[in-house]
């Protein structure tokens, strides 16, 4: 399956901003998360389509994920 | 020496020091600006006659060496909301006043002529001066020509032109360490500066230093408080991309009000986020990492060069970013940034006025997108006063109201900022029930629904957003009374350490025994006081609440509106 796969702050660092990904089905987040070489201490938020999801949510055909080290601002 | 409230009345010129009242001992910043302008402003009064009180105060801990103690708070009735108004700063008036033995500096009545005056203060008291040389400047020459007079060290607070204008979303700008400016930014409160005539007020120290009762007790305190700033994480993104790291993130999680409140995403946010101004601010040789008061162990602020890389404007927040940005649908980032600096420089608030730009925008004033038209109307109508540039001035409610834009994203008149209700739902909360309009900063719900500091919480749901939003607004009230920047929240969510040495450095600091509940109970109080200031002003619970078009018109890309009642909007206030 076919995911978009987007990184954000240093995350992006020696990686990329934005990448189509094909995954095996029934990939979690949290796997690819570990397979880009990112540290899940180093997570604040993940989102898929906009929504916030957890390391175990399972990801689907045609999904937007974004993964976001801890931020904050205001 | 002991901390002294000074007083100045501009109607007849007057000036004292005073010992500090018993009950308003235990107060600083925010805590005591509230509490001075409910005991002594009428709550009717107009906000720009002789009854309004102009209140400045540094935090309890500011001119201490505790890190991000620099904040200084002004109050007075806001000629924008109608409400009690607190807006905080850094740069370095707070830490000038500490030292100075000021605790609050009280400005009230009004000149009876047309003369225009500036304040000097030291430790002996206030010179009242006749001001003409720096009529009709902006603030960036008034820094130069007053650090001129007196010598750089001075602290300075001021006005631009819209503040002698009393333009209602004017701002007061203070000096930062650089000699650029930061801003008291929301509510009017330079326009209520102006009214009082007075252009700016200098800030000289001289060698004076802040008394610790306890100073082996502070210093230990200060150095786990500060070790609990630097090792979180937010701290350090801060650093590097300062509070502009949040457009990607609101962006993303479909809260970032576009053109006018139409959209929860902006096409153009890659352009204006926090990721593409690092890399520019690198590239021209400016400074990602920036303090806006000594003492700063976070530095959100930053140097941002021009094209060329000269200065451009530094202090470059997410807020005026979105306003001028997303919500103006504008992707040029050096277009803000030369708004942003002309902005500093009439001293205007920067959320206030882009929100108003909007709303012009939908009015058909302008076409949405046209920053070369928006620099042109700020230069030419706004800082010389003419009917637009007043219209604009007075905030997004009036251009509303004066173009019969149904769409106005404002409540008690203040226009709400960069996290759309609908989509964020408990920072609507926030903006419902402040007591000072719309306003992000009165109880920061984005951590816990967005950010995942402190908890979490479904931004989409109802659920729990209005203890969410209580708790943080008590708490917050809290921290704007000791002088500290309200980013230490980041750690003190998170880290347990962080909060009991706030507490031990305020007790070692005067020799007391506070409580974390005292200072929940500091946080309510001053809640308590400011709401009921409102209510005499003529306030009710029917105030409480998010322009109507929150609730019918959904947005993208969840498709959410507001749906909270009134009647659940008014458990906020059963504490």
């Amino acid at each position: 399956m076919q995911v978009q796969v987007k990184l954000f702050a240093f995350f992006r660092e020696g990686r990329f901003i934005k990448e189509d990904r094909e995954l095996p089905e029934g990939t979690s987040a949290g796997k690819v998360v570990d397979d880009l070489g990112i540290d899940r201490e180093e997570i604040g938020v993940l989102m898929i389509n906009s929504r916030h999801c957890q390391f175990d949510t399972t990801l689907q055909e045609g999904d937007i994920y974004a993964i976001f080290p801890v931020i904050g601002g205001g | 020496m002991a901390d002294k409230i000074f007083r100045v009345n501009m109607t007849d010129l007057s000036t004292s020091i005073e010992d500090v009242p018993a009950n308003w001992a235990g107060h600083g910043g925010r805590g005591l600006t509230s509490n001075i302008v409910a005991a002594e402003v009428p709550p009717t009064c107009h906000p720009l006659g002789p009854n309004n009180k102009l209140v400045f105060a540094p935090g309890l801990l500011s001119g201490t060496t505790a890190s991000n103690s620099g904040r200084i708070s002004a109050g007075a009735k806001s000629p924008l909301t109608g409400t009690i108004k607190e807006s905080n700063s850094g740069g370095t008036s707070a830490q000038r006043l500490a030292k100075i033995g000021c605790k609050a500096l009280i400005v009230e009545g009004k000149p009876q002529d047309d003369s225009w005056y500036s304040l000097s203060i030291t430790s002996d008291g206030v010179t009242i001066t006749k001001e003409e040389e720096l009529i009709g400047k902006g603030n960036f020459d008034v820094v130069t020509a007053v650090e001129k007079r007196f010598t750089d060290k001075i602290g300075i607070l001021s006005i631009g032109q819209t503040g002698e204008m009393l333009m209602s979303s004017a701002n007061i700008s203070v000096k930062d360490p650089d000699s650029h400016v930061r801003s008291l930014g929301r509510g009017g409160l330079g326009a209520v500066m102006g009214s009082k005539k007075i252009k700016f007020i200098a800030l000289d120290a001289g060698d004076g230093k802040v008394e610790i009762a306890d100073p082996e007790a502070f210093k230990a305190a200060n150095k786990t408080f500060t070790k609990a700033l630097v090792d979180h994480p937010v701290s350090q993104a801060l650093g590097t991309y300062g509070s502009n790291v949040l457009v990607n993130i609101i962006n993303e999680a479909g809260g970032l009000p576009t053109k006018n409140f139409t959209a929860g995403q902006f096409e153009g946010h890659e352009q204006i986020s926090g990721e593409t101004m690092h890399d520019l601010i690198v590239e021209r040789g400016g400074k990602p990492k920036h303090g806006c008061h000594q003492g700063c162990v976070i530095q959100c602020s930053q140097i941002y060069n021009d094209l060329k890389g000269n200065y451009k404007t530094s202090g470059f927040e997410y807020e005026s970013i979105w306003a001028m940005g997303a919500d103006c649908n504008i992707d040029n980032l050096d277009q803000i940034a030369e708004m942003d600096h002309i902005l500093d420089d009439i001293g205007i608030d920067t959320i206030e006025t882009a929100v108003a730009f909007g709303v012009a925008m939908e009015g058909g004033v302008l076409e949405f997108g046209d920053s070369n038209e928006m620099i042109r109307i700020m230069k030419e109508e706004i800082a010389t006063g003419t009917a637009l540039g007043r219209v604009i001035g007075n905030g997004a409610g009036n251009v509303g109201r004066t173009y019969g834009v149904t769409r106005v994203p404002v409540v008690k008149n203040q226009a709400i900022p960069a996290y759309d209700p609908r989509a964020i739902k408990g920072i609507g909360v926030t903006y419902a029930t402040s007591t000072q309009g719309a306003d992000h900063t009165m109880g920061y719900t984005i951590a816990t629904e967005i950010l995942g500091v402190g908890g979490t919480a479904d931004p989409l749901s109802k659920e729990g957003q209005v203890e969410l939003s209580r708790n943080l607004q008590i708490a917050t009230a809290a921290i704007d009374s000791t002088g500290m920047c309200l980013f230490i929240a980041f750690a003190a969510l998170d880290d347990g350490t962080c909060l009991p040495a706030l507490i031990d450095m305020i007790n070692a600091r005067f020799g007391i025994k506070l409580t974390a509940d005292d200072v929940t109970n500091l946080g309510m109080s001053i809640l308590k006081t400011e709401h009921a200031f409102n209510i005499a002003a003529g306030f009710t619970n029917l105030d409480d609440r998010l322009p109507e078009f929150f609730e019918t018109e959904p947005i993208a890309p969840h498709n959410a509106v507001w749906d909270f009642s009134g009647e659940e909007l008014d458990t906020f206030w059963n504490f």
